[in-house]
């Protein structure tokens, strides 16, 4: 167990070193940081004594060196636009779009595999036919055309729910909740509810493909040989052996919710990561740039290492190092 | 004469396709009595397991038991509801399925499977239910069962897995066990050592034993009375000495003809020419008739039912006096 751990962290440095060299590359090349730092007026020979001060004309390996070194402090320079260290930024950000992902997952999660069992189970439903045809609507249709479509009916028309924003919102200190105020709870259903649509419809297809499949195999024949309720077979026997792939699909699924809310929170105003993603997107913020890309591989990279590791609890076969088996 | 455990009468599996309706099994009868051991044998496709399942309730939809009827202790079970099978399937009639590597779950321990499978028959506790998995385990055989109780299926050997189906087969002491190709799937070395077990703890418990197999040798050593099927239906039924010594349908002599014993000095193995008909294309009269060597104009047209044509025997073959149409 220790012994595969050690060696997935192994491969998971040597992916967040390759991100960091893109975004170094980012940082450094994709236009001058220094032109970009100062105004017009700078004269150029301050504009060299700065670009020696900050070190941009030490070798690249030397430089590259700085940025993981300043990466790993967490110091990834100061944002052109707003004039904050990039870390402070995402920090304050990283509350809404957190809250907004966990929320859409859980979503997913729960209706996934509530709807794929009930589909798996009971085939011939008509129920069945009509999950199944309004999956594939939530396969396809864009997020932002649900966005908008939830928007309109639910904010516009009806008036329940506020349409953008994250309401009002309660310092924590170090995090900035919405969960606690009504209002915030309210804002938080319509996009949750936008994100959560296409994971929920994948983990719902894959948890009845997999449902389907396993109650095909011989153990679960052997165990209505023995005589087991129904109830024990699919949710004792079956369930289990089914959660075995929707785990990592659901993990992985879980990091491009985090990646990916830029959309949904565009649409609803959602003051997150991916908004201000966005915003330094269009008047080339290179640091917060490449501040996120290092932040989503993070994400990806844990969320893949517990994957992993979920995936050696669940299932005792990847347990090599106990038993005989002779 | 004492009553028959079970009795099957006219048994007659079918599947609907779009190419029309397939006949798997068709007019099987047959008796097994209390602590009797029946073979079957038959080559692939022939409809021995099919019987079986049918036996304990577990055919696959769309397949379905058309007509006949099944009567285990004078019971009529072939047309209870599902509920009431099931609550007959391992406290009533065990099975053991073919493939040890697959009719374990994988992702329980055996303590596990075991324990839930004697608490779904048997009023127990816990405890006592755990301290039965363990004796079953010593009896079939598996060393420091105390131990490897709670050792998940991949940590055994095809061997000792299937000592442990064979364990869960007679966790609450059927009247019938049915076993479906038990040792096909293992090593020849072990085949024997599992058949021993089986039998001697269906012995003791005064089990009987449904044998379904095509290795006549295992028949011969194993069964009391045999029933050889070709085409879904049974061609020759009665005590194993006397159908291995004496066979009386062209189809069991050469079955028997096939076998190659030690000593001989044969250029090629025996074989019977040609190939066992689809269940589409079943010929009419006797499905045996295209392959049969002493076939008569009258096995093209009629359909020769099975007949008893001394005591203890019955044949389906135009050979023999007092055998009838079917």
């Amino acid at each position: 167990m220790l012994a595969f751990i050690i060696r997935r962290l192994a491969q998971s440095v040597l992916v967040m070193l390759f991100v960091a060299l893109i975004a170094f590359v980012i940082f450094r090349y994709v236009g001058d940081p220094i032109t970009s730092m100062v105004g017009v007026e700078t004269r150029l020979e301050d504009q060299e004594i700065m670009r020696d001060r900050l070190g941009l004309n030490d070798p690249v390996v030397v430089q590259f060196a700085r940025f993981i070194g300043n990466a790993l402090q967490g110091e990834f320079g100061i944002s052109y636009r707003l004039q904050q260290p990039v870390t402070e930024l995402i920090l304050s950000r990283l509350p809404a779009t957190l809250e907004l992902a966990v929320a859409s997952a859980l979503i997913a999660l729960v209706f996934g595999v509530v709807l794929g069992v009930f589909t798996a189970l009971r085939p011939k439903s008509f129920l069945t036919a009509g999950i199944m045809a309004a999956s594939l609507v939530g396969v396809s249709l864009p997020t932002f055309l649900i966005g908008i479509g939830l928007i309109y009916v639910f904010a516009v028309e009806l008036g329940w729910l506020p349409s953008f924003g994250r309401g009002e919102v309660v310092d924590l200190g170090w995090w900035r909740t919405g969960l606690l105020t009504e209002s915030g709870l309210k804002s938080l259903i319509l996009p949750a509810i936008t994100l959560s649509l296409f994971q929920l419809t994948l983990i719902m297809r894959l948890v009845r493909a997999e449902m389907l499949e396993v109650l095909r195999t011989e153990y679960i024949r052997f165990a209505r040989a023995r005589g087991l309720s129904q109830r024990a077979i699919n949710f004792g026997h079956a369930l289990k052996n089914t959660m075995v792939p929707v785990i990592t699909i659901t993990g992985l699924q879980l990091g491009s919710v985090i990646a990916f809310a830029i959309v949904t929170e565009t649409v609803f105003q959602w003051p997150g990561v991916g908004s201000l993603f966005i915003t330094s997107v269009q008047v080339v913020d290179v640091p917060v740039m490449a501040a996120y890309l290092m932040f989503i591989a993070l994400v990806f990279v844990l969320i893949n290492l517990i994957v992993d590791i979920l995936y050696y609890v669940v299932d005792p076969r990847l347990r090599v190092d106990g038993g005989a088996g002779n | 004469m004492t009553e028959p455990l079970l009795s099957v009468r006219g048994l007659t599996v079918e599947f609907p396709t779009r190419h029309g309706i397939l006949t798997a099994v068709e007019d099987i009868t047959l008796d097994i009595m209390p602590g009797e051991v029946l073979g079957m044998v038959g080559e692939s496709g022939a409809g021995k397991s099919m019987t079986g399942n049918a036996i304990i309730g577990l055919i696959e939809p769309p397949g379905r038991i058309a007509r006949g009827e099944i009567w285990l202790k004078g019971r009529r079970i072939d047309n209870l509801p599902p509920e009431e099978m099931r609550a007959i399937r391992g406290r009533r009639i065990g099975m053991i399925f073919q493939d040890p590597l697959t009719s374990l779950n994988p992702l329980f321990r055996i303590s596990d499977q075991l324990v839930e499978t004697i608490r779904t028959q048997l009023p127990m506790s816990q405890d006592a239910a755990r301290k039965r998995a363990i004796q079953l385990l010593d009896d079939v055989g598996i060393p420091d069962a105390a131990r490897r109780i709670d050792d998940y299926p991949h940590q055994f050997s095809g061997g000792m897995r299937q000592r442990v189906v064979i364990a869960l087969a007679l966790c609450a002491e059927p009247d019938l066990v049915i076993a479906d190709e038990p040792t096909t799937a293992l090593d020849v070395s072990v085949q024997a050592q599992i058949i021993d077990v089986m039998k001697q703890l269906c012995a003791e418990r005064g089990a009987a034993i449904l044998l379904v197999t095509h290795d006549m040798g295992v028949i011969a050593e194993t069964a009391d009375r045999v029933a050889v099927m070709y085409a879904g239906r049974i061609a020759e039924i009665g005590p194993v000495r006397d159908v291995i010594k004496n066979a009386r349908h062209p189809y069991t002599e050469g079955l028997m003809g096939a076998i190659p014993r030690l000593g001989e000095n044969l250029e090629r193995l025996q074989q019977i020419p040609g190939a066992m008909p689809r269940l589409s294309a079943i010929p009419k009269g006797c499905a045996f008739n295209p392959r049969c060597p002493k076939v008569l104009d009258r096995c093209r047209s009629h359909r020769p039912a099975l007949s008893p044509t001394e005591p203890g025997r019955q044949v389906a073959c135009w050979l023999y006096d007092g055998v009838t149409e079917a």
